[in-house]
């Protein structure tokens, strides 16, 4: 059972759209969490795997926030569905995290751009959903 | 050359001492790779041992004692393995948003 008022649905079907614009170039900085390097000591390693990957990534990624825009009016997910969007907003934590250069002291309550209480909201519903998947 | 003649001899009259070199040149190729997951201040906690239980198929204990050590030691292996089983695993990690990387395991650990 997905309980989400109208305000926040409309969120959920708006952002996968604007991340997806974003990932038309995959190696744009801002995105770097999405597409981490594989090999911890070997940059050539690395940049072999990112040449035979990174297009399974990206379908993988793109896929998630499909669902999630699809889905987003939903009021009940099939586990897949609510697996994409765990896949979903974890996607949309990474890159605005990133662009907020978060990090684990920063405090909830004092944050207060937009971007921020989105970041903020994005975690509150994401566990929710491992919530619902771990006791399924 | 000296060198080269000296193995050769080895390996006709001494096969015990050429079995060695051998040896350590097959364990250092077949080396494990380990997986390694990152800490980082973005994922959750309770999703990261979501993604361990449902990759690894491990229990909630061992998810949750190796998100700990993630968020806690700055980092935990995962698992580990023949170099392309720790590939398919650091892909699956990343399908997931984890920060894993893989790196070949030092002799002796």
């Amino acid at each position: 059972m997905v309980n989400l008022s109208p305000g926040e649905r409309s969120m959920l079907r708006q952002l996968p759209a604007e991340l997806k614009a974003l990932l038309a170039e995959p190696d744009d900085p801002g995105l770097r969490r999405l597409f981490p390097p594989a090999y911890s000591d070997d940059d050539e390693a690395s940049a072999e795997y990112r040449r035979l990957m990174q297009s399974d990534l990206l379908e993988h990624h793109a896929a998630a926030l499909d669902t999630l825009e699809r889905t987003s009016y939903a009021t009940e997910l099939s586990p897949d569905e609510a697996q994409a969007w765990l896949s979903a907003l974890n996607q949309l934590r990474l890159v605005l995290g990133t662009r907020l250069d978060v990090s684990e002291d920063d405090d909830p309550t004092t944050m207060e751009s937009p971007e921020q209480q989105i970041y903020y909201y994005l975690g509150y519903l994401q566990e929710h959903v491992v919530d619902a998947l771990g006791e399924a | 050359m000296p060198p080269a003649s000296a193995t050769t001899a080895s390996t006709t009259t001494a096969p015990v001492e050429t079995a060695k070199p051998d040896t350590t040149v097959a364990v250092d190729l077949d080396r494990p790779w380990k997986v390694i997951v990152w800490n980082d201040p973005i994922n959750l906690m309770s999703y990261v041992a979501f993604v361990f239980r449902k990759l690894f198929g491990f229990s909630k204990e061992k998810a949750n004692k190796l998100m700990l050590d993630v968020h806690l030691k700055g980092k935990a292996v995962v698992s580990s393995g023949p170099r392309e089983k720790a590939e398919l695993d650091v892909f699956r990690l990343h399908e997931h948003g984890l920060w894993a990387t893989m790196e070949q395991d030092d002799m002796g650990t």
